[in-house]
């Protein structure tokens, strides 16, 4: 039964079209990045014709976004860059690495997004789909998270600094002011543009003060009369005093300063000095970091962690981390009060300002369903220790598990499978498990591709992954007829079996073509023809056929001897050895020695006798008949010639 | 989730059974109308039927694929009371011409007199081994000892488990832990025979299949289970569709130094039960890594169950058809009119993306006012894409509710207090 806290999250229903009804009973089937769907009993209606349809459903096509799969192939880098560091380094790595890994990834995620905006301008419309918008607009939620969580959690900024780093991160995803101020510039006259005051006021709320300055500057030069507001003002700015984290100032003689500052600022609003000019004193406000005020400027705060940001830093620069979380609170209640349910974003970045990592991931997780951002992120800050008090009884950590559901996500990608490897590398406790399950799934549609699993098996000494490959492509090997091929991989695969198998085909192709096929293959076995007896006996034969046509006959006539002496041939084969003896028998030259003679002459008999208890046809039995005596002849020649040849050598 | 193309099956009846192979490039369909079809994939992804053959004088019930160690192999069985090996071979050479390949019955399994409700092959590491059950109750296992020999198969046991068999599960692992284990659960209604699903394990000394377990909490018809691939861990993970779905762990207990020859006893551990179907369960069935399950019900359904990373299954996804009546005509060309009301949601789902086990971005932000990435989503295009060919107005398709947009979890919430 569901519990009630988790009524709010429900499955998603996808639909399949043309399956009748509710009472129809749908059959499934789990494949490689989709899943196939078919009605196996029909719902009510008519009975009469079928058209039974296979559905295809699928589930990641995002996947195949070349601009993404840039993202999936850089981030990688970092990934195994991460781990390695971590590996190499025994003393404890120091938080400014861990800052600049994170910076890596965000600026892949710039890259991408940048990308992505390069094209939906510079080419047709029709170019980017609906889904290239979608991914830029949420590549920007994730790195606008991914900055947040840099600076609360892995750089963990100190008071005082921590606010630089906010106003940064909030200029950074707000920066449409400086197209505003471009504009502004390059018009005829920048004091008089209808935006003037908008440009400063962003400017000013985003703490910018030396560029809203400048452009005050502008206005006092043509407005003498109101010279001394303009400068009084252009004084305020220009001694607001900001954190140096660098200096020597300490925290509290920064706030000391702040206050007095803050203090003349209240003075000169208290003064009306600038009551003459509204806009003038809206940025005076702003400076007091007046709530209503501020609360005013929606559309140029355009969100409430601009809005928390900017109060922060004109009413408490130096807040401490740990109070983050009741300011931030209150101005996203107060940004957003006519809204009823924040959105999914403002939940992360709030979880975020409350220092609730695994609310962050976990928000991250729904609302994304994103496994490139949680994945990285959370190992980013595993490798940062923020994770250690969360062991988890599921036995995989929290970091693993969501490392796991991206890696297996990548592995129904055709190529980006490669890259997953190394993630299942990393995690220790089911990593090689999945990465077993996974990539005996890898299609082996070439060699190459297989060449290429395997080498990753072996590297990880997966040895039943490396013979299953080996014997599958033997197998495919010899279903095409591709003998050697199929002899290769079965060698590789170490399968004695198979190899006697396809030595055997071998020869039966040599029997009924007379010559070899993939003799070259064959030639060059080594020690690997120790397999099996079948595939040592296809090697020599083989070498006997090549000292035989090197013309190095006395070699060869040993070789083919001791190939039945040695009781290596199969029986079956003796009849073409001993007729393969026949040319050396009649070679003018004795090759075959009396002593070898007479061993030839053994196996011939014992060849015939073993063979009477058998019974070919007639018209076979004739042929047999006249190779037997054939042969007979031809060893009785021998054998005369050998003695006398013999014997004359001794008579010296 | 999203359907990206239908596929005319082209059988003259209900389909029973699809089986993607080893691979997932070829897939087997099995119908009532006795046929089995082959279908390879293209490299364009479109799937192309290269065989089809009448394999039985009954239904087929199930068609399944040995591991592609021991070459392509089909195996089925039917309501014709048989079960059949196939093999492929190479062809004549025209028939390759025309994208077709042929298979060859290698052998014909009549042990069973009742209809032979599964068949499933043993994990390869035990060699050549193929399963079958019957509604008499008898499972068999049969080997081909010469795995280059496909027409040769001996029966080398034969289990009676006395109720109605409807489906075996044989445990993936290789471990050299574990012996040989399998499940088979029984169709039988009558409530007063308990246990509808047994375990049966491999005994080295006796060298007989022997009931380990029986499974007394189903108590149920079962449909079907299935043994999630092990992961390298010391228990076992059994789905059983019955009432309900079930998930249940199998641990295995010490054994007695006294009694090493007996089977091994396990303590049987219900993991999830799950009544949201309904009705009768039909299928269950593990994705690769058991991250997921599906399981099929008489709702009409299949829902796709997700454990998070604390162990806790939860519901993540739904699956049902739309009610428009099949009209019985199918296009030759496999592009098919589709109704308005289900291109609207098939569209709907492809561009939001709202899916249980979509890896990527449902789209997260909504447009709002001075963002800085609304003014791409005020951008969009009329979403035009879809392989299907699709009459509906585009102007009728609606852009879902805004919250319904944020509901896919692929994690669930962390309790609070979970594991105290």
């Amino acid at each position: 039964m569901w519990e009630i806290e988790e009524l709010d999250v429900e499955p998603i229903t996808t639909v399949i079209p043309w399956v009748n009804s509710s009472k129809s009973r749908l059959g499934f089937e789990w494949g490689p990045g989709d899943m196939l769907f078919y009605e196996t009993v029909k719902g009510g209606g008519p009975k009469g014709k079928v058209c039974p349809l296979i559905h295809v459903v699928r589930k990641d096509e995002e996947m195949y976004s070349p601009i993404l799969r840039k993202l999936f192939n850089e981030s990688h880098h970092i990934f195994v860059g991460l781990q390695r560091s971590q590996e190499e380094s025994a003393s404890k790595p120091k938080t400014h690495q861990f800052v600049s890994i994170s910076k890596n990834y965000r600026s892949v995620i710039r890259a991408c997004i940048e990308e992505l905006q390069h094209i939906a301008v510079s080419s047709a419309v029709s170019a980017l789909t609906a889904q290239d918008y979608n991914q830029i607009s949420i590549l920007l939620a994730v790195e606008l998270i991914w900055n947040l969580c840099e600076i609360l959690f892995i750089e963990a900024a100190p008071a005082g600094t921590l606010l630089l780093h906010l106003l940064d991160w909030v200029q950074v995803h707000n920066a449409g002011v400086d197209d505003e101020a471009q504009e502004l510039l390059h018009s005829e006259d920048p004091a008089q543009h209808p935006k003037f005051w908008d440009v400063v006021i962003c400017y000013v709320l985003q703490g910018r003060i030396q560029e809203a300055r400048q452009l005050l500057a502008k206005q006092a030069t043509q407005k003498p009369a109101a010279s001394s507001m303009f400068k009084t003002m252009d004084g305020l700015l220009k001694k607001m005093p900001v954190f140096n984290p660098s200096g020597n100032q300490t925290l509290t003689e920064f706030e000391l300063k702040w206050g007095h500052w803050h203090e003349e600022c209240n003075r000169h609003l208290e003064d009306s000095s600038f009551a003459s000019n509204s806009n003038m004193e809206t940025v005076c406000k702003i400076l007091l970091g007046d709530k209503d005020t501020l609360l005013s400027q929606k559309k140029h705060l355009t969100n409430w962690y601009h809005f928390l940001v900017t109060q922060l830093l004109y009413t408490h620069p130096a807040v401490k981390p740990q109070d983050l979380q009741y300011y931030a609170q209150e101005c996203m209640d107060m940004f957003l009060k006519n809204q009823i349910e924040p959105e999914p974003l403002d939940s992360i970045l709030l979880a975020a300002f409350k220092f609730d990592i695994l609310q962050v991931i976990k928000d991250c997780s729904i609302a994304l369903n994103n496994w490139w951002f949680v994945a990285h992120l959370t190992d980013l800050l595993d490798h940062c220790r923020l994770l250690q008090s969360h062991n988890l009884h599921f036995g995989s950590n929290l970091r693993e598990f969501l490392l796991l559901e991206y890696a297996s996500g990548l592995f129904t990608h055709h190529s980006l499978w490669q890259l997953a490897v190394d993630y299942f590398d990393y995690c220790p406790e089911f990593g090689k498990a999945y990465l077993e399950l996974h990539i005996e799934r890898v299609s082996l549609d070439t060699e190459r591709k297989a060449l290429k699993v395997l080498r990753i098996c072996e590297q990880r000494q997966m040895t039943e992954q490396v013979r299953s490959i080996c014997k599958i492509m033997a197998k495919k090997s010899l279903h095409n007829n591709r003998l050697g091929s199929a002899l290769s991989w079965s060698i590789r695969a170490k399968d004695a079996g198979f190899a006697t198998l396809i030595s055997d085909r071998f020869l039966e192709d040599y029997c009924s073509r007379g010559s070899f096929s993939d003799l070259e293959l064959i030639d060059n076995l080594g020690t690997s023809m120790l397999l099996s007896d079948r595939l040592t006996f296809l090697g020599k034969y083989c070498e006997f056929h090549r000292l035989y046509g090197e013309k190095r006959f006395t070699e060869a006539a040993k070789l083919l001897l001791s190939l039945m002496t040695a009781r290596l041939a199969p029986r079956s084969f003796w009849m073409t050895l001993l007729t393969d003896a026949l040319p050396l028998l009649e070679q003018k030259k004795v090759i075959f020695s009396a002593e070898q003679t007479y061993e030839l002459m053994q196996c011939l008999e014992e060849l015939t006798s073993s063979d009477q208890n058998e019974h070919p046809s007639e018209q076979e039995d004739d042929i047999e008949i006249t190779k037997v005596e054939l042969l007979r002849l031809a060893l009785a020649r021998n054998l005369a010639s050998a003695i006398v040849q013999e014997g004359s050598v001794n008579a010296f | 989730m999203f359907v990206a193309r239908s596929i005319p099956a082209d059988h003259k009846d209900l389909i029973h059974d699809v089986s993607y192979d080893f691979h997932g490039r070829r897939m087997a369909t099995c119908s009532s109308d006795q046929s089995v079809k082959v279908w390879d994939k293209g490299e364009n992804g479109e799937w192309h039927c290269t065989a089809s053959w009448k394999t039985h004088s009954g239904s087929v019930w199930r068609v399944t694929w040995a591991h592609p160690e021991f070459g392509q192999v089909l195996a089925s069985c039917s309501f014709d009371r048989t079960a059949a090996v196939w093999e492929e071979i190479v062809g004549e050479s025209n028939d390759k011409q025309r994208g077709q390949s042929h298979w060859i019955k290698r052998t014909t399994l009549v042990d069973s007199r009742t209809s032979v409700t599964d068949v499933k092959f043993a994990p390869k590491h035990m060699g050549l081994m193929l399963t079958t059950c019957s509604a008499d109750g008898v499972v068999r296992i049969y080997e081909a000892p010469d795995v280059m020999n496909l027409s040769q198969w001996s029966l080398q046991h034969e289990i009676s488990c006395k109720l109605s068999c409807s489906c075996i599960s044989w445990n993936p692992s290789s471990s050299r832990a574990h012996s040989p284990m399998l499940a088979v659960g029984s169709d039988d209604n009558n409530p007063n025979l308990v246990g509808k699903v047994h375990i049966y394990e491999y005994n080295e000394n006796t060298r007989k299949y022997a009931k380990a377990e029986t499974l007394s909490m189903v108590t149920d018809p079962v449909h079907d289970v299935a043994f999630a691939p092990n992961l390298g861990r010391s228990f076992h993970v059994l789905a059983v569709a019955t009432k309900d779905v079930c998930i249940f762990n199998l641990v295995p207990l010490r054994k007695e130094p006294s009694s090493t020859s007996g089977p091994t006893k396990f303590d049987i551990q219900t993991v999830a039960q799950f009544e949201h179907h309904n009705s009768q369960v039909w299928r269950v069935s593990w994705n690769i890594t058991s991250t997921l399950l599906a399981s099929s019900g008489d709702d009409g359904c299949v829902r796709l169950w997700k454990a998070n990373y604390m162990g806790n299954w939860k519901c993540t996804g739904i699956l049902k058809g739309d009610g428009t009546p099949v009209n019985g005509t199918s296009n030759q060309h496999g592009m098919l009119t589709s109704p308005l009301g289900s291109a609207n949601q098939t569209i709907q789902g492809s561009l939001n993306g709202t899916s249980a086990s979509r890896y990527f971005f449902p789209p997260l932000e909504p447009p709002r006012a001075g963002s800085r990435w609304s003014s791409y989503a005020q951008l969009l295009p009329p979403p035009t894409l879809i392989e299907q060919t699709c009459d509906a107005d585009t102007a009728s398709h609606q852009l879902p509710h805004p919250r319904r947009r944020y509901t896919t979890r692929p994690l669930n919430p962390l309790p609070e207090n979970e594991g105290d």
